[in-house]
């Protein structure tokens, strides 16, 4: 009894085995929460053991992966909202949102400011180890917070911008939501594969956005732009992902960058970096990629605020500062960064300058800001080359501090300006410098905004920009002294593009704000009576501008709580070393410091350049639009367009002789190359049986007739012709002695010789093809090629019989099936198969043939039974 | 003594078919290759009955039958298709 019950019990373990399994792979999330500890050595996990599974409500973290998901399935209710009730702007439910999950994120700020990181992971696709594996650290943290709160503010800001009546709202909103759940998901995903997906949603969501208004060309042409060249970079980096994966065998990105030091002697290391690399300079609009940066300002406002100030060109920034731990102290990592930094920092500014167009301007002015923190990232990776304590470690590393604060600051203020520019372009219908002018005592709060956000652009106290710009002087300053990966060459060049390229920033800033509030009000050249915002639409950029001004007071606060754990985060060192850089953050260095009287110049040349702008300006000329890197993008699509066009019209002629020749040369050089290569042509003849005098002169016959049918003057000699093969063929299956083909050939013969016949009424008339002699030679070289190769390949089958014939199986015809005649029990019995499908055959082609016969095209193109 | 004269036969018939042949493709008219095509047949016919002596089988007695059969049908197609253009005609109401 207790046998048959265990043995009923394993029966049923068995049978709910899979079942079980799938269910608890579907179920088996896990929460987990580290310390950072872990990511330095391997002994320091012992050492944080301690804190290592401290519980923390436990049911607090669940909801991480699903924070990331929350704005992708609400997506789903948005067409909802918008059709059953219009009456609210669709934007309102959109709102808590963001803000819910802001306010979630942050309540992660206490531990992971206590060097504490989250891990929770969903399993997707166990088997192959890809799996939603959420991280948060730091890093993450603080692209988390700006992407909600930015988005929050975006969505506040985009309810008083898009219109009610005349905009599709549920697809803004729509896309939004998307875009706002992939970005999370790009900073918040440890497993590579799951953060590419994130990756190339914030691609199409991006793409989606900027030709929202798709009724214009050139919110196309700009979201056609960006696409090509973020998904460029997102299948290098791809690439790059997989290459790492061969490497370590792992797709989680803390476990390859615990793997960092046994890395850097690999073959791969740096295709893998070079790629990764390629991913986020295209993302984050670096030079050369940057192009696609202003081109994507087709979009609307509250996009270009979103997406392209704060978020999504923040993902290339957060993927090398995510990666640094890996590659950084690699010369080859620290000088691409840096020196793309520096071109885009210095290009971007100085492009910057000469745009008219209030948008592009700070278009190009992000990706000249986006250069600096990517320039300061990569300076800061050169601290991973020092142990710690020394200058150069304290001066790199505060480096990689400068980058995030300015990544944070660039955010609040790019953000705020954008909303400006909105509004400003909202009021007044324009967004052209030379037709604005004298806004300021028309819309003050707005002004105040814009000369806030400018002023920190610029660099100027008492706003959050200068203390960025001022740690980003200080580190390009050390960086020459550095005294490693040859910096004494090309490093004292660091802090003068630089300083350059902030004087530049200086001039673009102040024409940003005085061009478009100062000076002469011009209504006649505006379409609109300019007058000032309503209210809700002030409210985010003036929640900006004062977290601008306020962490300008309070920077201590912000690096607290948020950067220090991120620099932790890119600069996973142990704690005891670590100590050496929770500087402070100080708006003051003192009178002998160079930061400040880098500043001092910045200001008072820039002031000077801005004020000379007309008779300096000349120098743009130097650079022509038919050289800029837009035209270059423009010939490259126009000559691959052509170019492919071109080559497949080269040999895709419609001509089946030219396909019918590619086959046949493909045949020749392919497998007699093989057989030649393979030693196969072996002749052998001793085997075969003597040849009579009849048998002779029948296979001349058969030769000169088919010879004859291609000089065959007119059609039905060639039929004739071939009708004599076709019986002379029969008269060598007599004497092969197989009288079911003789009388099968015979009768197919006459058939099809009436069928060509029955054709011919149809036909035109006979014409020579003029083809040219050249032509004609190659086509005879070509068939007589191709029948020496087959002539070849039977002789050679001949003498390369491997195994002896089957055929004495069948000799028990009788036996077996019944029949004495053996063709016919192989074909009926044996084989049975081959001739039901055979009969198929000649049912389809009966049945083609009538359906083409009865089926005659009407005058409309459609096609109708004729009877 | 048989062998022999199947053999002799054999190469005599073949003969004949080579100068069918220089019929067909030298022509002139189409008439003539058409004959010369059905002269190839009849040739064949007494080749394949020699050839069933030499084997000394039965099996190919059909293909004789056959061979007279479709000899004459394609002689007939092609007289038709040379006199009116066309091998079966259409019905005289449509």
């Amino acid at each position: 009894m207790d046998k048959f019950s265990a043995h009923v019990n394993s029966i049923i373990c068995l049978h709910h085995t899979p079942i079980q399994h799938s269910i608890q792979g579907l179920l088996r999330i896990q929460n987990i929460f580290l310390s950072k500890g872990r990511l330095a050595k391997k002994t320091s996990v012992s050492e944080h053991s301690g804190v290592l599974f401290e519980t923390l409500g436990g049911h607090a973290l669940n909801w991480l992966n699903f924070a990331i998901f929350l704005p992708i399935l609400y997506a789903v209710f948005i067409p909802f909202f918008y059709k059953k009730i219009p009456r609210i702007h669709t934007g309102w439910f959109v709102f808590p949102i963001p803000l819910v999950l802001f306010i979630y994120l942050a309540t992660f700020i206490p531990g992971v400011a206590n060097d504490h990181v989250f891990t929770q992971t969903v399993y997707w696709i166990p088997s192959i180890g890809i799996n939603f594996v959420t991280y948060l650290d730091g890093l993450s943290l603080i692209l988390a917070l700006l992407i909600t709160g930015v988005g929050a503010l975006v969505i506040l800001y985009s309810v008083y911008y898009l219109s009610m009546k005349r905009e599709s709202l549920h697809h803004f909103y729509i896309y939004l939501l998307l875009f706002m759940g992939a970005m999370l998901g790009v900073v918040l995903s440890d497993n590579l594969m799951v953060l590419y997906l994130f990756w190339e949603m914030t691609s199409v969501s991006s793409f989606l956005l900027i030709a929202f208004w798709y009724q214009r060309d050139k919110s196309r042409y700009g979201a056609q732009k960006s696409l090509l060249i973020t998904v460029f970079g997102g299948i290098a980096m791809l690439a790059g992902f997989i290459m790492l994966y061969a490497m370590t065998g792992t797709w989680s990105l803390r476990d390859i960058i615990g793997q960092a030091g046994e890395l850097s002697d690999a073959t791969l290391f740096i295709p893998a970096m070079i790629l990764i690399l390629l991913g986020a300079f295209t993302k984050s609009a670096q030079f050369p990629f940057h192009i696609w940066l202003p081109d994507a300002m087709e979009a609307p406002t509250p996009v270009s605020a979103y997406l392209h100030s704060a978020t999504m060109v923040k993902a290339g920034i957060y993927l090398v500062a995510r990666f640094t731990p890996l590659f950084g102290g690699d010369a080859t990592w620290f000088w691409v960064v840096s020196t793309v930094g520096l071109i885009t920092l210095f290009w971007g500014s100085f492009t910057a300058v000469r745009q008219t167009d209030l948008k592009a301007l700070l278009a190009y002015s992000t990706i000249s800001q986006l250069g600096m923190i990517m320039s300061m990232l990569g300076i800061g990776s050169a601290a991973l080359y020092f142990d710690g304590g020394s200058d150069s470690f304290k001066y790199t590393s505060l480096a990689v501090l400068a980058a995030l604060f300015h990544l944070v600051n660039h955010s609040t203020f790019k953000g705020a300006l954008f909303m400006v520019v909105g509004i400003v372009d909202h009021e007044t219908g324009t967004r052209d410098i030379r037709r604005l002018g004298g806004l300021m005592t028309i819309m003050p709060i707005t002004f105040t905004f814009a000369a806030i956000g400018s002023f920190a652009m610029a660099g100027l106290p008492p706003f959050n920009g200068f203390l960025s710009k001022e740690m980003f002087f200080s580190s390009v300053l050390r960086a020459a002294e550095l005294g490693i990966f040859n910096m004494e060459t090309f490093g004292l060049l660091f802090p003068i593009i630089a300083w350059l390229a902030s004087v530049l920033t200086f001039v673009y800033c102040m024409i940003l704000v005085f061009r478009t509030f100062t000076g002469k009000y011009k209504p006649e050249k505006l379409e609109k009576n300019a007058h000032e915002a309503p209210l809700g639409m002030l409210i985010p950029p003036g929640i900006l501008v004062s977290f601008v001004i306020v962490i300008f007071f309070f920077p201590q606060t912000l690096a607290d709580y948020i950067l220090n754990p991120a620099v932790q985060a890119v600069l996973p060192l142990p704690i005891e070393t670590n100590a050496e850089y929770y500087t402070n953050i100080t708006a003051w260095h003192g009178w002998h410091a160079p930061e400040l009287w880098m500043t001092v110049a910045v200001v008072v040349l820039g002031s000077v350049l801005f004020l000379y702008l007309r008779k300096w300006q000349g120098v743009y000329a130097l650079f022509p639009r038919e050289w800029s890197f837009n035209s270059a993008y423009n010939a490259m699509l126009v000559g691959s367009e052509k170019g492919s066009q071109r080559l497949t019209g080269s040999y895709m002629t419609g001509y089946l002789g030219h396909y019918l020749a590619y086959i046949f040369v493909f045949i020749i050089l392919s497998v007699a190359a093989t057989i030649f290569a393979t030693n196969g042509f072996v002749i052998d003849t001793s085997n075969d049986a003597s040849v009579n005098l009849y048998e002779m002169i029948l296979i001349g016959i058969i030769a000169v007739a088919a010879v004859a049918i291609i000089f065959a003057k007119s059609r039905i000699t060639a039929i004739i012709l071939n009708g004599v093969l076709g019986y002379m063929v029969a008269i060598f299956f007599v004497i092969f002695r197989a009288p079911d083909l003789a009388l099968t050939q015979l009768v197919i013969e006459t058939v099809s010789a009436a069928l060509f016949l029955l054709c011919f009424y149809f036909l035109p008339e006979w014409k020579e093809e003029k083809i040219s002699r050249k032509m004609k030679s190659f086509k005879l070289a070509l068939s007589i090629g191709v029948g020496t190769l087959i002539t070849l390949i039977t002789l050679s089958i001949q003498g390369n019989r491997l195994f002896d014939s089957i055929s004495v199986y069948f000799e028990d015809a009788y036996e077996l099936a019944g029949g004495k005649n053996i063709v016919n029990a192989i074909l009926a019995d044996f084989r049975a198969f081959d001739t039901m499908l055979e009969i198929l055959v000649l049912c389809i082609a009966g049945l083609g043939v009538y359906t083409l016969i009865k089926l005659t095209s009407t005058e409309g193109g459609d096609k109708r039974e004729s009877e | 003594m048989l062998e022999i004269v199947g053999y002799v036969a054999l190469v005599f018939l073949s003969i004949s078919i080579v100068i069918g042949l220089y019929r067909v493709i030298k022509g002139p008219s189409m008439p003539d290759r058409v004959v010369a095509l059905d002269t190839i047949g009849i040739n064949l016919i007494s080749a394949v009955a020699v050839i069933s002596i030499a084997l000394d089988s039965q099996a190919f007695l059909e293909v004789i039958l056959l061979l007279g059969i479709l000899a004459f049908i394609a002689t007939v197609a092609f007289s038709k298709f040379i006199e009116r253009g066309v091998v079966i005609e259409r019905k005289r109401d449509r």
